[in-house]
């Protein structure tokens, strides 16, 4: 009889001991529960599903296009790129459908931009804005929420895309993969994420600046037309009128001097950013983006650079693009910390 | 940090400026455990402003804000973890059920996924939606979604419950029930309740405390008996007595009452006599009445309720409503006759 208590105990003892244990493990932190919220969301979303489908058709059709011109692309022995399979996959054009980092250098804007603009306005429209904020959750993870989560499934799609036509050029081919290559076309998917994080995270800096989603959306996207189209309209004005009339009047170094000018003006744009990124990373005989002079091409062999180079030629793409993320997203963060929440 | 003794919710000094308006001045306000305080006034008397206050969804532009002993301005997170909040159009996620968005709540709030569907499905009981947990939100009724809202608000255990205008577009009966709910869960629990309300007959069956807030000030504040009996003070007692038939005029019995010390004053309106007095005195009134061979159907001693403690406080405020509203007249007025010389 008297072991009868002592067993009780340890029973309970076990019993606690179970329980703080799956606290432990099934309580996610109030983050996790908002970002698992929102990736349901946006997965069940028709918007999602609409944009997917359109970057899945451009995508087939430009890897249709890839694949029956893959034989001449790589038969070419005059373009020191031939023998990078991969690459040439995601370049080859029959010069009507473009490949599909130009695709995506259209239609990631627009993805990102559909996925952000209401993020912040609709929850406050509904009314469940100030019902979320009534709970014991940090401000700035709601932000940080909608922008994970937007990204995760931006990050998933992109990289399934990018795996799938790995394995399907795999199976149609039978070449293996270089390593070299493998890392150029991650570096290229990382990149196209990036692409798409700068547009969701100004689309969701509009939908905290502004209470309608339509005027969110709408600016978003007059700030991407402007900026793809009208801007390097704009800066072939004023280069026209600002320059000196007769270029013969130059030395060469005043030429190239002013071409850097120009191309700097447009690297304002982060569809340049892109287009320069993706291509060098893509194409490894690229070894410069702005001009060229006779003296450096002379002594030039023809040859790919290795992928750390490209990547050096890449890397101030990619920090003005990060930098512009992170300003979007820290304006989004000082707009809404202090801001007063109602419905 | 908190002693026994010390309010739940106590409000220092509290100030919003919008611009240079002043939506809440100097609120100085103590509310104890286990109280249901009415917070009442007119729209715009900054009811809201001060609920945001409390929950650190705003900042006060001077004075500090105490609930259950933190501080929410600045540790919001520990507030609102031990306060339930409704606001007054509470909305849902509408592409979820009423279960899952209860369960989002629950999670949000940290409680442990293993005991959190029991215990959302109890208090969807308790609120009376345990029919329709797998609805849509989007196919809820007004009533129904302010019934979703208290589950919210009950699932975190919390201790101090605030309501803002919970009985907004709710049918009589629903806002009966409703109530009665709050003040049964006040009760067993324990919660501290806060209400604010411009509904004054919802209010005054639940609260055991009132503050009337009017223009961002607390104008008065105490129980209904005490506000009522602080209206009669400088007033008199009027009591109303109906007879059959019209009484014709000049009444004839009229100089029997005006020799009566307690009486003011007696007016003849159709069948109704009505007897404005210093002190209570309906019973030698209606005696004699009976005496001197009048038919009496009804006697009806005036009441200070809520409406008239309503109309004593907000008076000033409709008067103020009614300058702004000709200032602005005025600017347009000048507006337009601008535009024709330009």
């Amino acid at each position: 009889m008297k072991c009868l208590p002592v067993s009780f105990k340890e029973l309970s003892l076990r019993n606690n001991r179970s329980n703080s244990r799956r606290t432990a493990w099934h309580t996610p932190s109030p983050f996790r529960v908002m970002v698992r919220k929102e990736i349901a969301d946006h997965i069940r979303s028709w918007r999602l599903i609409v944009l997917m489908s359109l970057i899945v058709l451009t995508f087939a059709a430009a890897m249709y296009v890839s694949l029956s011109t893959i034989g001449t692309a790589t038969g070419n022995l005059s373009d020191p790129d031939h023998t990078f399979l991969y690459l040439k996959l995601l370049t080859a054009t029959d010069k009507v459908v473009p490949p599909f980092h130009v695709f995506i250098s259209f239609l990631g804007p627009l993805l990102g931009i559909s996925l952000g603009f209401d993020a912040v306005n609709a929850e406050q429209g509904n009314g469940t804005l100030i019902r979320i904020m009534a709970q014991p959750i940090y401000r700035d993870n709601l932000l940080l929420s909608k922008f994970v989560s937007a990204g995760m499934v931006v990050t998933v799609f992109l990289t399934s895309l990018v795996l799938l036509m790995t394995g399907g050029g795999l199976l149609f081919t039978g070449v293996r993969m270089e390593p070299q290559e493998a890392l150029r076309i991650l570096a290229f998917t990382a990149f196209s994420i990036l692409y798409v994080a700068f547009w969701l995270a100004l689309s969701i800096l509009l939908s905290v600046r502004f209470r309608q989603g339509a005027t969110a959306a709408l600016t978003a996207i007059g700030i991407w037309i402007f900026l793809t189209v009208f801007y390097q309209l704009l800066i072939k004005l004023v280069v026209r009128a600002v320059l000196p009339a007769n270029p013969e009047m130059l030395s060469p170094e005043q030429i190239i001097g002013y071409n850097n000018m120009i191309l700097d003006l447009l690297r304002i744009a982060p569809g340049q950013l892109y287009t320069d990124a993706t291509t060098t990373l893509l194409m490894p005989s690229v070894r410069s983006l702005g001009p060229v002079s006779m003296e450096e091409m002379a002594g030039a062999v023809p040859a790919p650079l290795p992928f750390k180079e490209s990547l050096m030629i890449v890397w101030p793409q990619v920090s003005g693009l990060l930098a512009a993320t992170t300003v979007c997203f820290a304006w989004s963060y000082y707009l809404f910390m202090r801001r007063e929440i109602r419905s | 940090m908190l002693q026994i003794n010390d309010p739940i919710i106590q409000l220092k000094g509290l100030t919003k400026c919008y611009g240079k308006k002043k939506a809440v001045d100097g609120l100085d306000l103590a509310i104890y455990k286990g109280e249901i305080f009415g917070l009442l006034g007119p729209n715009g008397a900054g009811k809201t402003t001060t609920i945001l206050m409390m929950l650190g969804l705003t900042e006060p532009t001077a004075g500090t804000v105490h609930v259950c002993g933190y501080n929410a301005t600045r540790t919001p997170i520990d507030v609102k973890r031990s306060v339930g909040y409704m606001p007054d159009s509470v909305g849902f996620y509408d592409n979820m059920t009423a279960l899952e968005n209860l369960l989002y709540i629950a999670r949000l709030n940290g409680l442990p996924d293993y005991e959190i569907k029991k215990k959302a499905m109890e208090t969807l009981a308790l609120v009376g939606l345990a029919g329709d947990l797998n609805k849509k939100t989007s196919t809820f009724s007004r009533g129904m979604k302010q019934r979703l809202g208290l589950a919210d608000v009950l699932i975190k255990d919390p201790a101090v419950i605030i309501l803002d205008e919970p009985t907004l577009g709710i049918d009589p009966t629903g806002v009966r029930e409703f109530l009665t709910l709050i003040k049964q869960l006040s009760r067993q629990k324990g919660i501290t309740v806060l209400i604010s309300s411009h509904h004054l007959h919802h209010v005054q069956q639940v609260c055991d405390r009132v503050g009337i807030f009017v223009n961002g000030k607390l104008e008065v504040e105490g129980n209904i008996n005490t506000l009522s009996g602080s209206l009669m003070d400088g007033d008199s007692y009027t009591t109303t007595v109906t007879l059959t038939g019209p009484i014709v005029q000049p009444w004839p019995h009229m100089s029997i009452f005006s020799k009566l010390n307690a009486v003011k004053e007696v007016s003849v309106q159709d069948n109704d006599l009505v007897f404005t007095c210093t002190r209570d005195i309906t019973p030698v009134i209606v005696r004699l009445l009976v005496e001197n061979g009048c038919d009496i159907t009804g006697v009806h001693k005036k009441d200070y309720g809520l409406d008239d403690i309503y109309q004593k406080y907000f008076e000033n405020n409709t008067a103020e409503t009614t300058t702004h509203e000709m200032s602005a007249s005025f600017l347009q007025r000048t507006f337009f006759k601008k535009q024709p010389e330009q």
